[in-house]
């Protein structure tokens, strides 16, 4: 680059930060920490806003500069404070955090172009690094047109803005994104992916999606409201289960320490899997599962096989060898009518599901025993009488649960009477034990909705649930929901997370909803799971088996040539015809003619003596040629603006003209 | 020029020796219309695009790492972007033509103003710089008003081919500089320096008319562009639509001040020019009149009017 450094005093080009470009920077930076906003604290966004805003209000009406005390107070503060909040500056939230606070202390402290520019880059870098938290195709589509500030903040700094409007500075930038986004496209394609990460491993750090393996009351409630996509199901002949069969096998829970429900011993131990009596036909699907950065897999109750790449529990559910930390799809057969061990427990097996912490819940332990007392020894008139407890007895569904204390069974069964799924499988769960029939939770996920549109079962994570299983002599394992059982509903969440109640509920906006839905699947598989691997496949229609590295690179870099050629050839591109009045038209079309006759217009010919060349060669058109000359010359030399009636009539006079080659 | 010209069709030999001198396009001073093709368009990026490609580079890399694809777009969009401003900023200049440089009236010392006309193509140049030396003068173009003036500037008097002007821009983003170069085939004229000294005529052919106020007023009458800024009639011009400027009778006043260059003799030419070039600048901001007679002996004037102030200048920059 040439930098041409001025003597001093005889700066033109001024350095300062205009009133436009700052507004601009000021806007950039509230698309990103707008952007950051869902995963940083509400006061903390809040306060950062509120920092910026004031001094957004100074610089226009107190037109000072920000104190270089404040500004260090500032970067002190920052990082301390999002230390305290967090427990430690590294990670991916605080991290992004952090920058988000430094990215408003430049915009605070910037005063020159060259400052602007930094922190316009700075911004762009941040607006990427929301991308780690959040890929959904709105959100990506958000942060997107975010760049539109940054990029009419870059131009705004530039000089000679047609005028200092919103409008005009976006405008370019607007033009320039929608005209390069081919190019982003194409070297989307063609960029080589990374087989394996450089460093770290991609997805540490980040929050925990999905279900967890521990299950105490009120853990399901921020799930059950994030209507969020856990994953989608195709069966295999296209149509789904019956609803009441639409029960989705996550993780068993065997230990209950009086509050939550854990894995414990036996779902953890190696043993191979109990084997399952299928009746009735098997379901054959594939699932296609969002990253949850954990093991565990889903499959509908009750899997018979196991996919590639995963293994089977001993109570038959699937996990992971890998922690799966991108969108993964996987191929299962299950058996929805099924006999689970129905010969019998072994002891140690039968002992760990009535496990009950002493100490806890004496009134529910009280009541189980009234039941057993009163049914003898018919284990089915208990869980008759659970449910009906249930039923009957003012249970409430309701999300809003209020807290439960130290009894948290008893509280929730004889005082609150209200919760949701996971109350009712831990009340229930904890009575069957306590009247001494085996038993034990299941999580998962329930329902889901059917795309008529697109045949696949769409399950959010607000269909996340949990239920009970009971040991029943001569049945084996057999699910229970207590949670259908419920018949008052308060508050459910937006899809419902009660079993029966559909994921997409019904009113107009069904069709487009089950659209955009198509469109967020092709986005996860197509465009978010577009991996190294796919890559290698780009172009296997056109017969190319594997794509190596090297391959792709020749392909990016034609690709750049030619996009740059053209755009190159796009630019610059002039009107051929470029607007003429109609005088000058007729004396082209009167050029046209003559240049059949070898009459030439030279390049630096004007026209006087251009007709007077033609009045010499063409003596047999003299008399015409003199008028025509005489009348151009007068319209376009004596005027300023040709006057149209006269200009009319030498466009006639030149329609009429029809020389013809006198051979001398 | 009604700028209906065609042009010859261009041949084999007629392209390679256009190639062959575009090579030294620029260079060379070059007759006008000077049009910027794409032979002679240079571009590079500022240390801001610099900084950006690194950016872009990091944010590729962090991308790639993850395995994040929405920011692999995001990436790829920026980067898309910022390398299409490239072209914008190259056809900034491109097809720019300068069809005309009129130079104005400088003295040696101080910047002398050119008046450039560009073709007008319907396009605004925003963005247009032109430096001449170390300075960047910005000139925008917009449709329809095409015209630009920027100050080159002087050294010595007498006629100064123009100099290599250095046409830039880096709009749309300031993250590429296109340049070119323009020499147009031209010369300007730049007066002689000037120097102040008490005129000698002035004081000691007529010092009693002078005391008594020999201009004596005549009358008023519309300003004229040209007039000295002095003899502008402010209180009467309040009441008028027009600046109204005392006129002074001149039949019988002074004698026309004489300004020899014989009366200098002792310094050296140069100072003699410049000191001649001071008094009838002063004389013709007094609107007095004035004769100028040279080495040849051959008077100029007696006048007051802007074509003599004008034709003395001359003679005094032309002077061997």
């Amino acid at each position: 680059m040439r930098r041409r450094t001025p003597p001093p005093g005889t700066r033109v080009v001024a350095s300062a930060l205009g009133a436009m470009p700052f507004n601009l920077l000021c806007a950039t930076v509230l698309c990103v920490v707008a952007a950051h906003a869902p995963h940083m604290p509400a006061w903390y966004t809040a306060a950062l806003i509120a920092i910026l805003a004031a001094r957004w209000w100074q610089r226009r009406h107190r037109h000072r500069r920000v104190a270089a005390w404040l500004r260090v107070v500032m970067l002190v503060a920052i990082p301390a404070t999002v230390t305290a909040v967090y427990g430690s500056p590294l990670g991916q939230e605080p991290g992004a955090a952090i920058v988000c606070g430094l990215l408003v202390l430049k915009a605070l402290e910037s005063e020159s172009t060259r400052d602007a520019r930094m922190a316009v880059g700075f911004a762009c870098f941040i607006l990427m690094s929301a991308l780690l938290f959040d890929q959904s195709l709105g959100f990506t589509i958000l942060v997107g047109l975010m760049l539109l500030p940054a990029l009419a903040t870059l131009r705004a700094l530039e000089p000679g803005l047609s005028q200092p409007r919103w409008l005009s500075a976006f405008k370019p930038a607007t033009v320039l994104l929608a005209a390069s986004l081919p190019a982003a496209l194409l070297g989307f394609l063609l960029i080589p992916r990374l087989g394996t990460p450089l460093w770290g491993s991609p997805g540490s750090g980040v929050a925990r999606t999905g279900i967890s393996d521990r299950m105490a009351p009120g853990d399901l409630q921020q799930l059950l409201t994030d209507n969020s996509v856990a994953m989608r199901i195709g069966f295999d002949g296209g149509a789904p289960p019956p609803e009441d069969r639409r029960y989705f096998r996550g993780m068993v829970l065997w230990d209950f320490d009086g509050r939550a429900w854990l894995p414990g011993a036996m779902a953890t131990r190696r043993r191979p899997p109990v084997p399952v009596g299928a009746r009735g036909p098997v379901t054959r699907y594939t699932v296609t599962l969002l990253a949850t950065h954990q093991h565990w897999m889903f499959a509908l109750d009750l899997p018979v096989d196991t996919p590639e790449g995963a293994g089977m529990g001993p109570d038959r559910t699937l996990w992971s060898i890998k922690p799966i930390d991108q969108t993964v799809r996987y191929r299962v057969t299950s058996a929805t009518d099924y006999r689970l061990a129905p010969a019998g427990l072994a002891p140690r097996v039968r002992a760990a599901a009535l496990q009950l912490p002493q100490g806890y819940d004496p009134r529910a332990r009280a009541l189980a025993a009234s039941w057993r007392t009163r049914a003898g020894s018919d284990d089915r008139a208990i869980v008759r009488d659970a449910l009906r407890l249930f039923h009957d007895g003012g249970f409430a569904y309701d999300l809003d649960a209020p807290p439960l204390g130290r009894n948290s069974i008893d509280d929730f069964l004889f005082d609150t009477k209200t919760g949701f799924c996971e109350h009712y499988a831990s009340a229930f769960t904890f009575l069957m034990r306590a009247a001494g029939i085996p038993a034990r939770v299941v999580i998962g996920y329930q329902g889901g909705y059917w795309n008529e549109f697109a045949h696949y079962l769409l399950v959010r994570q607000s269909n996340a649930h949990s239920w009970s299983e009971v040991w029943l002599a001569g049945r084996g394992w057999v699910r229970v929901d207590p949670t259908a059982a419920v018949s008052r509903v308060l508050l459910a969440s937006t899809d419902g997370a009660m079993g029966g109640i559909d994921g997409g509920g019904s009113g107009w906006w069904l069709p487009w909803r089950n659209r955009l839905d198509v469109i967020n699947r092709w986005w996860g598989q197509a465009v978010m799971g577009f991996d190294a691997l796919k890559q290698a496949r780009l172009f296997r229609p056109f017969g190319i088996d594997h794509t190596s590295v090297q391959m792709l690179g020749i392909a990016l870099a034609v690709t750049v040539f030619l996009a740059l050629g053209a755009g190159a050839l796009l630019a610059s591109l002039r009107p051929r015809h470029k607007p003429r009045d109609a005088l000058a038209t007729a004396q082209l079309r009167l050029q046209r003619k003559l240049a059949k006759l070898r009459i030439v217009r030279g390049p630096t010919e004007g026209p006087r003596n251009f007709y007077h060349r033609a009045v010499h060669q063409l003596p047999g058109a003299a008399i015409q040629l003199r008028e025509l000359a005489t009348e151009y010359l007068v319209l376009r030399y004596a005027h300023a603006e040709p006057p149209p009636e006269r200009t009319r009539a030498f466009v006639k006079l030149v329609s009429r003209f029809r020389p013809r080659r006198v051979v001398k | 020029m009604d700028g209906l010209a065609q042009g010859t069709p261009p041949g084999f030999l007629a392209r390679t020796r256009r190639w062959s001198r575009s090579l030294m396009r620029g260079r060379k001073p070059e007759p006008l219309p000077v049009r910027l093709d794409r032979r002679r368009i240079y571009i590079v990026p500022t240390r801001a695009g610099l900084g950006f490609g690194v950016l872009l580079a990091t944010m590729l890399i962090g991308a790639l790492n993850y395995q994040n694809n929405a920011a692999l777009l995001l990436t790829c969009m920026l980067g898309a972007a910022l390398a299409s401003s490239m072209l914008l900023t190259w056809r900034e200049l491109h097809d720019l033509t300068l069809r005309s440089v009129h130079a104005d009236h400088g003295f040696c010392g101080a910047r002398l103003p050119l008046h450039l006309a560009f073709a007008d193509d319907r396009r605004a140049r925003h963005g247009l710089r032109i430096a001449v030396d170390k300075l960047e003068q910005p000139c925008p173009l917009q449709p329809g008003a095409s015209r630009a003036t920027v100050t080159i500037p002087t050294e010595l008097r007498g006629w100064m081919p123009l100099p290599r002007m250095h046409v830039s821009s880096t709009l749309p983003f300031g993250l590429f500089r296109a340049w070119s170069w323009i020499t147009p085939d031209q010369h300007a004229l730049v007066y002689p320096r000037i120097l102040h000294k008490d005129a000698p005529t002035a004081r000691t052919d007529d010092p009693n008319e002078r005391a008594a106020g020999g201009d004596e007023f005549a009358g008023l009458r519309d300003y004229h562009p040209g007039d000295p800024i002095r003899h502008v009639a402010w209180k009467a011009s309040a009441r008028h639509e027009h600046l109204l400027v005392r006129e002074f009778d001149r039949a019988a006043p002074s004698q026309p001040l004489r300004f020899d260059w014989d009366t200098l003799s002792g310094l050296d030419r140069e100072t003699r020019i410049s000191y001649l070039a001071g008094w009838v600048s002063a004389a013709y901001a007094a609107a007095h009149p004035w004769i100028l007679i040279l080495e040849d002996r051959r008077p100029l004037g007696p006048a007051t009017d802007a074509a003599h102030y004008h034709r003395c200048l001359t003679a005094l920059a032309e002077m061997p």
